[in-house]
This record gives structure tokens, sequence and C-alpha cells, in this order.
């Protein structure tokens, strides 16, 4: 559909939630807790982040939760019954407050959990999810959006994308998709007609720091680098980075017993942990940290785009926030695009 | 109720057998019987096998799917998952997923001769093919079988092997290491890629299919070079550790090919083209 560009006063965002909210919308909004700015279920309008670049975690466990129960068993005499993961009582749900470099990830998950069979655990999770993008007004030197096809005031992911119009406090807000227009309809009179033009102007600056097809053409004939060893000396596997991530899907499947009666969960996991691809019999093909690291960059920017036509990468620079020994995706990759070979 | 992909299939173990010291065969038969109607397979797929409880682990289906109404899986007691598999005792419901993964194509093999050449636990995935090509036999021209262990008690499907030797349209060769021969032992003695290199099986219209510890698979495949075997004629199944079964778990990749999806099932030309990640 065409993008709709409506205009919603600053104080008609509350009335929104509030309205939502009176249609029995779960609504997750980022909220400010000792430092970090996180997702959590927002019971009033009051509280909710504004001024964060980014959020300190993504959004991605809205529809890829850390754990995700898919079966439940119980054993008794007459025998074993098992019951695959029962979603009927899912709540619809607002995402408010993404940021563009996360809405974005939501489509680059979408298509690992798609590719040939379909997760359609996944996919009844996001069916139920509404994106309302914030575009951002500021950046920090780790963000790199630009640089992996993004933009501060990007519109892919959202439903609606809102972009606050300077000082006045007043919002543009860009209906997307049928989604975004259906929560549009629940209020209408919040949702002005209007002409406004020029949202660049009131959107972060976040200048380009490398070309990601040039990237990914040169990992084609990296593999064997040494800079995967110079460059990941200092990491301790630790698996931050593929936590924070938008787009890491990576997961293990593990058993929880209780007695006779247990389930079997989904949950995130992380190509840098040593055990990863560890055999039983003690082989591990990436027996080295380095060989860890070389696969979460080859990965994004190079197997996905061949095999799945997207980058594994947003640009949101989470990884290299949170890594604890400075570790940054930024400047590997810039040092990647400076080699010749 | 949505379609959940991890949903394992419910299945009774209808029968064990003891292959060697840590080593078992289980014949699985489908609890319910509508899945078993709408269940089919090709020789070199895999599956994901689970206790209630302790977790899921991964085998190739080692019975051939011209056998009907059954699956067969043999596997070594190593880990969490197959320390608990090997508890279990007849009549025991366990989980199956799958099939899983690319199959070997017997169809291309018909009028040529198959050389199967396996080391220890690898004889299983090979298993399925060898017996898919023997009840279709007179597709092919000679068909013989290679097959090593660390010693003879390391063997795996004995009666199998018995009745293999006996069959004249087979010829088996079966070794152990040295060290590993028992006094009564009429088998070869040396390491695989030697008894290959000594039986010398001719490259002519020959498909070889190779599956063994990495040490053995390394060295037998410079052996087949020199027999004249092509890389495209030279076929293995690779072993990466997976969870999903299904290419999104994100482990089982060697470069930008998913051994889950892409593979288990190889030819040496497609392993040459991969990096050294497996």
């Amino acid at each position: 559909m065409n993008i709709d560009k409506r205009l919603v006063r600053k104080d008609s965002l509350e009335k929104l939630f509030d309205i939502l909210k009176q249609n029995s919308k779960t609504i997750y909004a980022p909220f400010l807790k000792n430092g970090k700015t996180s997702f959590r279920d927002a019971g009033s309008f009051a509280g909710i982040s504004t001024g964060y670049i980014q959020t300190s975690e993504s959004s991605k466990d809205i529809a890829f939760p850390r754990a995700e129960k898919i079966l439940d068993y119980s054993k008794s005499k007459e025998g074993m019954s098992v019951k695959g993961t029962d979603p009927e009582n899912l709540p619809d749900v607002i995402l408010w407050g993404v940021r563009p470099c996360d809405a974005i990830g939501i489509g680059e998950l979408s298509s690992i959990f798609n590719w040939d069979y379909k997760d359609e655990i996944y996919n009844n999770r996001l069916s139920k999810v509404t994106v309302f993008g914030f575009s951002c007004n500021k950046s920090d030197e780790y963000c790199f959006c630009t640089s992996v096809g993004g933009n501060p005031g990007n519109t892919a992911g959202s439903d609606i994308l809102f972009t606050l119009l300077g000082e006045g406090g007043d919002y543009l807000a860009e209906i997307i998709t049928e989604k975004g227009l259906a929560v549009v309809g629940l209020a209408q009179n919040l949702f002005e007609k209007s002409d406004i033009s020029g949202k660049e102007k009131f959107l972060a600056e976040v200048s380009v720091k490398f070309n990601h097809e040039d990237i990914r053409l040169k990992l084609d004939k990296f593999f064997e680098s040494k800079q995967w060893i110079e460059e990941s000396l200092r990491c301790l596997g630790c698996g931050a980075c593929a936590y924070v991530c938008p787009t890491c899907a990576c997961f293990d499947i593990q058993d929880e017993a209780h007695g006779k009666k247990g389930s079997r969960v989904r949950c995130w996991d992380s190509c840098g942990f040593s055990h990863f691809t560890l055999h039983t019999s003690g082989h591990n093909p990436r027996n080295v940290q380095s060989a860890r690291w070389r696969q979460r960059i080859m990965h994004k920017f190079s197997y996905m785009p061949e095999r799945l036509s997207v980058y594994g990468c947003t640009g949101c620079g989470r990884c290299s926030r949170a890594c604890p020994v400075d570790m940054n995706i930024l400047e590997h990759l810039i040092s990647i695009q400076e080699v010749t070979v | 109720m949505i379609d959940n992909l991890y949903m394992p299939y419910l299945m009774r173990i209808e029968r064990i057998t003891y292959e060697a010291p840590g080593v078992k065969t289980f014949m699985l038969k489908f609890v319910n019987e509508v899945d078993q109607d709408k269940f089919s397979y090709k020789a070199g797929q895999f599956g994901e096998y689970s206790v209630y409880g302790v977790g899921e682990s991964t085998f190739c289906i080692a019975s051939s799917p011209t056998r009907k109404g059954y699956i067969e899986c043999t596997f070594r007691q190593t880990g969490k998952v197959t320390n608990a598999l090997s508890d279990c005792e007849e009549g025991s419901i366990i989980g199956f997923r799958g099939p899983y993964g690319n199959v070997f194509p017997i169809d291309e093999w018909k009028g040529k001769s198959l050389l199967f050449i396996a080391g220890g636990i690898a004889l299983p995935p090979m298993r399925c093919v060898i017996w898919n090509a023997l009840d279709m036999r007179d597709n092919f021209k000679d068909v013989t079988i290679i097959y090593g262990a660390r010693s003879v008690k390391d063997l795996v499907y004995k009666e199998e092997l018995k009745d293999w030797e006996l069959r004249k349209d087979v010829k088996l060769v079966t070794t152990v290491d040295p060290g590993g021969e028992s006094p009564d032992w009429k088998g070869e003695i040396g390491f695989v890629p030697t008894i290959v290199e000594k039986i010398a099986p001719s490259s002519k219209d020959t498909v070889a299919i190779v599956c063994g510890p990495p040490v053995m698979i390394k060295y037998t495949f410079p052996v087949l070079a020199k027999l004249g075997f092509a890389d495209e004629n030279i076929y293995t199944t690779l072993e990466n550790r997976m969870k999903c079964g299904f290419g999104k778990c994100g482990r089982c990749n060697v470069g930008k090919v998913y051994v889950c999806k892409d593979g288990p099932v190889f030819t040496l030309a497609q392993l040459k083209e991969l990096p050294d990640e497996y």
C-alpha cells in the first residue's frame, strides 16, 4: 500500500496509548531502569522512555522469545502424552518505540525462520505484533545503519513510523501497512490529515562508513585471512553480541524435566560459544575463537546475503556497545573494506 | 493448532539389538498408524531422536526405505541423550522428527558398480544405502563392501556381515586395526585405507561411498584418487552438530552450506569447494 502521512499532536500520543489499552492491546514499550532501556509490558503511558538512542536489548524477543516452550510431555502408566505449544491465547501486541534498525531486523529474522521450512511458532507470534517505529533524532559513534542499507527514518519493518518534528513535540506518522491502518482505524481523530514533507531535517545524521556490497565480495576471498585471529584475540566468547543483536537467531533446544512431566524449550544460543559446534566425540569444527568470530561476520555479511538475499546486520551497533572487551564490529568491517585482496 | 516443526512422532521401541560395546540398534514403530501412513524417506536422510526430559540427538535412519513399516537407528552411547536412549527398554516410547536432509542419488547409480567403504560406527549411515541397493540388486553391477573397525568386537551388524559374506552377489571385505584381531579372526588386519589399496577395486563405472571417522576418510580419498575415482563419483555423508535439522538453528553450516539442508550427502567434488569446518 502507499504510505499515508498523518500528523499526531504531542498530547495525542498518550490518548492513542489509552485507546489501544481500551481495545485490549498489550503494549510493549521502552523503560529506563538501572541505566538500561528495555522493552516491557507498559501499564501506563507515564514513564515510557523517549530520549534513548537505542534500547539496550533489541525487540526480537517479541516474536522470538529467549526461551520458547515448544511442547509439553507427561509420562504415566498409560503411556506418553505430548502436546505442542498452544499459541491460541497470545495477546495482540503493539511494539512501541522501536528504532528503524530494530524494525528492519524483524524482516531479517523472518527470512531465517521462513526460508524453506516455515516456522509457524515464530510466524504466529509475529502475526500478533504491530510495530510502532520511532525515527532516530540522535545517534552515536556505534551507529552505522546507513552502511547496511538502512537510515534513521527508514520505514521498512514498521507498521507505523513516528518521526518527532522538532521541539514542538508533534509527530509525523507514516502509515505503512494494513496492520498500521487498522490501528489508525481505532483512533481516527488522533491521526490528522496533513501535508507535512521533509522529515529528513529532523533525523539524526549517520554517515556511511563502508559499502556492504564491497564487504560481501571481499569476504568471498577472506576466509583464510589472519585478520580474524587479530581481531578476535580479546574475544571472551561470552555471547553478549548475539544476545543483544536484533537478527541473531541461532538457537538451542533443551528439555526441562520436572519429575514425570516437562517441556522442550527453544532458547537463544550464540555461535560465539565454544560448545556451539562441539561434537560429542570431542571434535569441534570451529575449535578456536577466531573461527567463531569469522562465522559471526561471514554469516551476516556473506552467507545470509547469498542464501536469503538479506544482510544479517542492521547497523544498530548494539554488539559493540555490549561487548565487555570493546570489540567493535564497525571497526572490523572498515578494516576488511580497507584490505586489498 | 499451528503447524509445529519441532513436534516429534511418538515411536515405540520394538526391538533392541546389541551391536558392539556401547552400540545398539533400535527398531522403531510409529505409535499412531496415521503417522506411519504419511511417513516416507530415502536413503541418506537423518532425524532427531529424543528421550523426553533429556533431549534430542541426531542420527541417520539406518534402515532401508525398501523395508516398510518401521525405521531403525544405530547409535553409540556417548553423550547425555545417547546414554538415556541406551537406558530405554523394548516397549519404551521415544520421539522422532524427520526425515531431514538430502539423499544418496541411488537412481542415478543404476547400471554402475558400487563400492562401500566404512569404518567403525559409520556403517549405519551406509547400511540404509547398502540394503536399498541390495533390495534392487539387478540394477547394479558389482557390489563391494569394505568395512573396518578398531577390533573384532567393535564391528557392528555382525549378523548382517555374515549375510553379506554368504551372498554371491556381494563382495565383503572386513578388517580390524592391527592388534584388534581375535585368535579366530579370518578377515583382513590393517587400517581401512591400506586395505582399500590392497584390494584395489576398479574405478570403472563405479561409485564409491565412503563413511568413517575423519582420519579414515582423510587417508581413503587419496587412495581412491590413485585408483582412478573422479571426485564426482565419491560420496560421503557429513556429520555436524545439529539442533533443528531444518536450516534454522545455525550450527551445522560449513561456510554457506547447511549440512542439514544441502547435505548430509556430498560428493568429494562438493567437499573440496567447502572451507575446512566439518
